[in-house]
């Protein structure tokens, strides 16, 4: 029972982190940046999903507050950070991305403390299943269902809407996107948005799950989410998916075979550097230079 | 001189090491590390054994330098292979690996680090000077390096790597060779580090840690080794100086980064490039 214990965990880590990711792949799809703050909306999300829950007693007006928030936040982020730098080497946009990241998780222990900010009533997280002697709590339930629904809505919506096909004809040939009369800047804003209310969404589950928002919630979450993209072939939802369920998987196992020599949040890395010295353009063959 | 004194002087000329080393790889040959601090802790554990083994200072700094260009060296290899924020990820990897791994070594002294580290007997003020010397033989080296034929060769292959190779300059091999000159000074960054603390643990050299060296190198000017000293000097001594400052260091250093990154690319030293052109023109 203990294996398929840690299959739960790493099922429901993989949703969680494909949640996460999804939102980087697709920027760097489009623009080619390496969005590390990312992170921070991650985080934002989190944190306002929690404080409007406290304020308000309900749980889902947390969560629909952030979906409003946090997609503003990622198209200022586009507008204001992004936009002008970039001219330069894709390297430039991503260090200043790494210093929006610092800057803000520093932000968040200054404003709510390091310690953190707890749900004030939270029945999920001690809300547990129980079949045949497998415990599953409420929250990874959750975590799987909300994956489940996002990625099959990002299906439908990619591929069975005009928004959509115009998102992914800019994505693929901007230039020729852009004869066919579609804006390339909104489809750059929308970017923004979709993946930072998907990073919101992730955020207040791991809230949920941990009981716990803490200044560091965003940070060993956002360089593994690099990893994960990267292993998943970049800009490819499908690759980024696949990815994050077998990372969820291997931490889970590799915790107890490797655990004993290195750490549970180096094996993506690990993972990371080996593909991308046998094959440097990714498992799908996308191109990392 | 206080106490207090001399160990901030100490850590300004150990982080002016670690900056303009990291200069050379970022900065003359244009291969961004986000890994440095890895490479400071390679070092610094090496010289933290070799002290304990033999309490020899010269052996513990070339233990150090060793460690730190070998594995420097490795990591030079993913610059062949990947390239620009790829490459950074990659770099990034490498400090978390480090982290992780040195972590759960109990011959490292796992979570708890390493204590108890033999002193290198000059005295405080002694090792305040060693490593004052260190860093202005390495300001030097830098000079040197970027007015020789090997800086320009850097600087080829940073600015444009095909362009380079007409001019019939092997890429790889000044990658490799940034590298390992980059990371050796790092290693013996971290032996000064030992010598300095006699007590070690691997979170001083994570991440964050490795964001703050970018950092200067970024406000300084990237490739200019005056701007990336100043801002070493200046990003070290402002935590002191300004109380608020040191509560809230990496909300000013990141806010810093983006800012600079925003407003003025160049750094300090093309804002200083810029004004002394215009007075010129004046």
């Amino acid at each position: 029972m203990y294996y398929i214990d840690l299959a739960v965990t790493g099922i429901s880590f993989g949703c969680m982190y494909a949640m996460m990711s999804v939102g980087l792949t697709l920027v760097y799809g489009l623009l080619r940046i390496l969005h590390v703050a990312h992170a921070a909306v991650f985080a934002l999300g989190a944190y306002v999903t929690v404080l409007v829950a406290n304020a308000t007693g309900s749980i889902a007006l947390g969560f629909l507050a952030s979906l409003i928030a946090t997609p503003l936040f990622g198209m200022a982020i586009y507008r204001l950070l992004y936009e002008p730098l970039l001219k330069y080497r894709p390297d430039v946009p991503m260090i200043a991305s790494v210093g929006l990241l610092i800057l803000m998780q520093d932000a968040f222990r200054i404003l709510f403390g390091e310690q953190g900010v707890t749900f004030r009533s939270n029945a999920f997280s001690f809300t547990t299943f129980n079949f045949a002697g497998i415990t599953i709590s409420a929250v990874q339930i959750a975590i799987v269902i909300a994956a489940a629904v996002v990625f099959l809505g990002l299906h439908l919506f990619t591929t069975r809407t005009r928004i959509g096909v115009g998102w992914r004809a800019t994505v693929s040939k901007p230039q020729i996107a852009m004869s066919f009369g579609i804006d390339p800047i909104k489809v750059r804003y929308l970017n923004f948005a979709i993946g930072s209310a998907l990073a919101a969404v992730a955020g207040g589950l791991v809230a949920l799950l941990n009981n716990l928002v803490d200044p560091a919630i965003g940070f060993v979450v956002s360089y593994k989410a690099l990893a994960i993209i990267v292993l998943g072939g970049l800009g490819s939802v499908r690759g980024t998916l696949v990815a994050s369920l077998v990372l969820g998987l291997v931490e889970a196992y590799g915790t107890i075979f490797i655990g004993a020599w290195l750490d549970r949040d180096a094996i993506a890395f690990l993972a990371l550097i080996v593909l991308l010295m046998i094959r440097p353009q990714g498992f799908t063959g996308a191109k990392t230079a | 001189m206080t106490a207090y004194e001399i160990s901030i002087i100490s850590i300004v000329g150990i982080n002016v090491i670690l900056a303009v080393s990291l200069n050379m790889i970022s900065g003359f040959c244009g291969q961004v590390s986000l890994g440095h601090g890895a490479f400071f802790g390679a070092g610094a554990y090496a010289a933290a054994l070799a002290m304990v083994a033999t309490s020899s200072v010269p052996l513990a700094i070339l233990a150090a330098i060793l460690t730190g260009c070998l594995l420097g060296i490795i990591v030079g290899f993913a610059s062949l292979r990947v390239r620009s924020d790829f490459l950074a990820v990659t770099t990034i990897g490498v400090n978390f690996l480090f982290i992780g791994f040195v972590r759960k070594q109990s011959w490292l002294g796992g979570e708890m680090g390493i204590s108890g580290i033999p002193a290198t007997g000059l005295g405080a003020s002694g090792n305040m000077i060693m490593i004052l010397l260190f860093a202005c033989a390495t300001i030097a080296f830098s000079f040197y390096i970027s007015r020789s034929w090997m800086g320009f060769a850097f600087r080829a292959v940073g600015e444009d790597e095909g362009a380079g190779a007409t001019l019939g300059i092997n890429a790889g091999a000044y990658k490799l060779m940034a590298f390992g000159i980059g990371t050796a000074l790092a290693g013996l960054a971290g032996a000064l580090y030992t010598f300095f603390t006699q007590f070690i643990t691997a979170d001083a050299f994570d991440f964050i840690f490795s964001v703050m060296l970018m950092a200067m190198v970024v406000i300084g000017g990237i490739g200019s080794t005056w701007g990336v000293v100043v801002a070493a000097v200046g990003l070290t001594l402002l935590p002191e100086a300004i109380r608020f400052v040191n509560d809230y260091r990496l909300l000013v250093f990141g806010g810093l980064l983006v800012l600079v990154i925003r407003l003025a690319p160049g750094g300090l030293a093309a804002m200083v490039r810029g004004l002394v052109l215009r007075v010129r023109g004046a």
